[in-house]
């Protein structure tokens, strides 16, 4: 029943923000809806901590790792939709939308958002598949909404590359299934849910499984932007407009990293833990890698903090290819403190372009003396962001680091390790420019900044605190969503 | 009768890989869109034939929806597109019309080389067809890669997903119908987007040369 309504939820909200034209109040309701959906997620965490939820005779389902996706994706809309009026009223006052476009914005951002629970909450895996690709529709027109060149270049890429790249998965899915019909053992089933995928993992065709994982990690890596197919993320986050922005790369990427963590199960189970952790290892490190020097030279604040998700998310791939419950619990939590924090970034990024009017680096600078607010959210966004203690991404950071010499990968740890350090350089110069740089005169005075976007942004970097403090009402959840996708 | 069945077969997935080659050779788009039409129609011919040789239900109402889909709305689409466009002439493409084509027959036999580790498993007349679902994929990255024009960009998606469809309909005899339903649908959406994107760059700014577009890099 928690799971019908967890979809009901946004999908009436999608219905009535689609019938009447844009209002301001329609913005409060989708940030309410969005408020549901995190209740809800949290009553459905308690819920599943015994035996998992069923709805609709079995095509939905949430376990622990559903459940807590559900969280992640409530906590991270409620940030976004929170800025949906706001930034409504500035482009209305620029002229950069109409009406018109307002009201597509708000419907698309709630498609957008169902698609991804329905990710989630499906018990098949070749809906989660429908449903991945659905978002990259959805989120298309929200990258070009601003209507420019770059808007649209950037869409166009996105649209392709995805596609493209989500097709493999697809192929992937269809050769789980295909192997899933031709179990050597007698035993077989014939449909893509994932309990019975499950139950005869053990009995898949090795060259089969190896083959169709592959193409998993290198098609749902492409909507992680992991990677090979990474090249459309930058773009793409830099052009949206800023809550935009914020749900792709705060929890679009990990809701298809949640896609891998679950075939990462099905293909060890197949072909025991070594071919699946090489795999993620490699494009694991090259994204850490391709990051780390993106970052250094970075000039765009926007881009910088897409390149930033790429690091993020080749953590969480490494994490992920340690895969033993203490590393998968460390990868869950580090995807809730990076969506958050990311979430308070970006957001933060759109303040300060509205303000500055551009997201040059070089041209922002004395931001904490001209916007105290602004500035210091900023600042501590980016200390959480580069995983300062006491915000939640260190305490993930490390228990990942424990997981893998536990595994005896000493070696990835020294090569994060040195990534992560170069990083923090990068990101630490750039910053010292864009918040303590010299101020031209006339502008000493400090401004205010608005309380409606400073509350909800110090609240969620107040919550990467107070995770990284005390993860304890989160600690048996991780543990038993980690151990739903252990084979 | 099993004999038909598998002539059909053959005829009708041979086709689906030689329309794959011909959009490799036709540059006016009228044709290319012509023969994805056949493409798509081929495709569905395999999963009808599939369908009424194992008695599957559900595969034969997929095989419907494909030759609706793929055969007649998404061709439909791409030609409304063609005729706004007047210079639709693919101009100068990075690899050549007979290299394209060189390239193609290199492609065919690799896909016979890597397909034979799979089909192994489960031998049948259907999954010995393998091989032309996968060349036809790797025509399709090969059309997206070498092709510089919008329109070759949808058309070199459209073979991927047909090459995808033909390896699921021969491996599998098709996926659950819902999955199906909602790939289908979801092509359909990526082409109407990526039309609508089509249309809207070039009323801004008189342009679907994709060389074109540098205003983002690093």
């Amino acid at each position: 029943m928690l799971i019908l309504w967890v979809l009901f939820v946004p999908l009436a909200t999608t219905i009535l923000a689609a019938s009447v034209s844009w209002r301001p109040w329609i913005g409060w309701a989708t940030s309410a809806s969005s408020a549901a959906v995190l209740g809800l997620g949290i009553a459905l965490s308690v819920a599943t901590m015994t035996t998992p939820e069923l709805a609709l005779h079995g095509s939905l389902r949430a376990d622990s790792l559903s459940a807590f996706m559900v969280v992640v994706i409530g906590t991270v809309s409620i940030l976004a939709t929170l800025f949906t009026p706001r930034t409504m009223r500035q482009e209305m006052e620029s002229g950069i939308t109409t009406s018109r476009y307002a009201r597509h914005y708000v419907v698309l951002m709630q498609v957008f958002i169902t698609c991804m629970l329905l990710a989630v909450l499906t018990a098949n895996l070749g809906v989660l598949w429908v449903s991945i690709e659905a978002t990259t529709i959805a989120t298309t027109f929200l990258v070009s909404h601003r209507r420019t060149d770059g808007a649209f270049e950037a869409s166009w890429k996105y649209v392709i590359l995805c596609s493209v790249g989500i097709a493999l998965a697809f192929l992937g899915t269809v050769l789980i299934y295909y192997a899933e019909l031709h179990t050597g053992a007698g035993v077989h089933s014939s449909s893509l849910d994932w309990t019975s995928v499950m139950s005869v993992a053990h009995h898949l065709n090795p060259n089969v499984t190896r083959l169709a994982f592959a193409l998993l990690v290198v098609g749902y890596g492409t909507k992680v932007g992991l990677v090979p197919m990474h090249s459309w993320l930058a773009d793409a986050h830099s052009q949206a407009p800023a809550p935009v922005s914020a749900l792709m790369s705060g929890v679009l990427l990990t809701v298809a990293f949640y896609g891998l963590l679950r075939f990462r199960a099905v293909a060890a189970a197949a072909l025991g833990p070594t071919y699946p952790r090489t795999l993620l290892l490699v494009v694991g490190l090259a994204s850490l890698l391709l990051a780390t020097v993106m970052l250094i030279a970075q000039r765009d604040l926007k881009r910088m903090l897409a390149y930033s998700s790429i690091e993020h998310m080749g953590l969480l791939a490494i994490g992920a290819a340690v895969g033993t419950p203490l590393a998968i619990a460390a990868v869950l939590l580090h995807i809730l403190g990076h969506g958050i924090t990311k979430a308070v970034l970006f957001l933060s990024s759109g303040e300060i372009y509205h303000l500055e009017g551009t997201t040059e680096i070089a041209k922002i600078s004395g931001l904490l003396a001209r916007r105290p607010v602004l500035g210091g959210i900023f600042g501590f966004g980016l200390l959480s962001l580069v995983a300062f203690p006491p915000f939640s991404l260190f305490v993930s950071e490390l228990s990942m680091a424990r997981a893998e010499v536990d595994a005896g990968l000493w070696w990835v740890v020294a090569i994060s390790l040195a990534c992560l350090g170069v990083i923090f350089a990068a990101l630490a110069r750039h910053a010292r420019h864009m918040l303590m740089g010299a101020t031209s005169s006339e502008t000493t005075v400090a401004l205010t900044t608005a309380r409606s976007v400073a509350v909800p942004l110090v609240t969620g970097l107040v919550v990467c605190v107070a995770l990284g403090v005390v993860s304890w009402p989160l600690q048996s959840l991780l543990t038993h969503a980690a151990h739903g996708v252990m084979s | 009768m099993n004999s038909t069945y598998v002539a059909a077969l053959e005829l009708a997935a041979g086709a689906v890989l030689v329309s794959a080659v011909m959009t490799l050779w036709r540059r006016s788009v009228r044709s290319i869109v012509s023969m994805l039409s056949l493409q798509g129609m081929a495709l569905s011919a395999v999963a009808i034939v599939l369908a009424l040789h194992e008695h599957e239900r559900a595969l034969f109402v997929t095989g419907c929806l494909v030759f609706v889909v793929k055969g007649l709305v998404v061709p439909g689409l791409l030609r409304r597109v063609s005729r706004l466009d007047p210079r639709s002439r693919e101009s100068r493409p990075l690899v050549n019309v007979p290299a394209s084509l060189v390239f193609a027959a290199v492609l065919i036999v690799l896909s016979y080389v890597v397909s034979s580790r799979i089909t192994s498993m489960s031998p049948s007349e259907a999954s010995h067809l393998v091989p032309i679902g996968v060349a036809t994929v790797l025509v399709g990255y090969f059309m997206l890669v070498t092709r510089r024009r919008a329109v070759s960009k949808i058309v070199g998606l459209i073979l991927v997903d047909n090459g995808i469809a033909l390896v699921t309909f021969l491996l599998t005899s098709g996926v659950p119908l819902i999955v199906e339903l909602g790939s289908s649908l979801d092509v359909l959406l990526v082409v109407v987007v990526l039309q609508f994107l089509m249309v809207s760059m070039r009323r801004h700014s008189d342009t679907d040369q994709l060389t074109e577009m540098k205003a983002l890099r690093d």
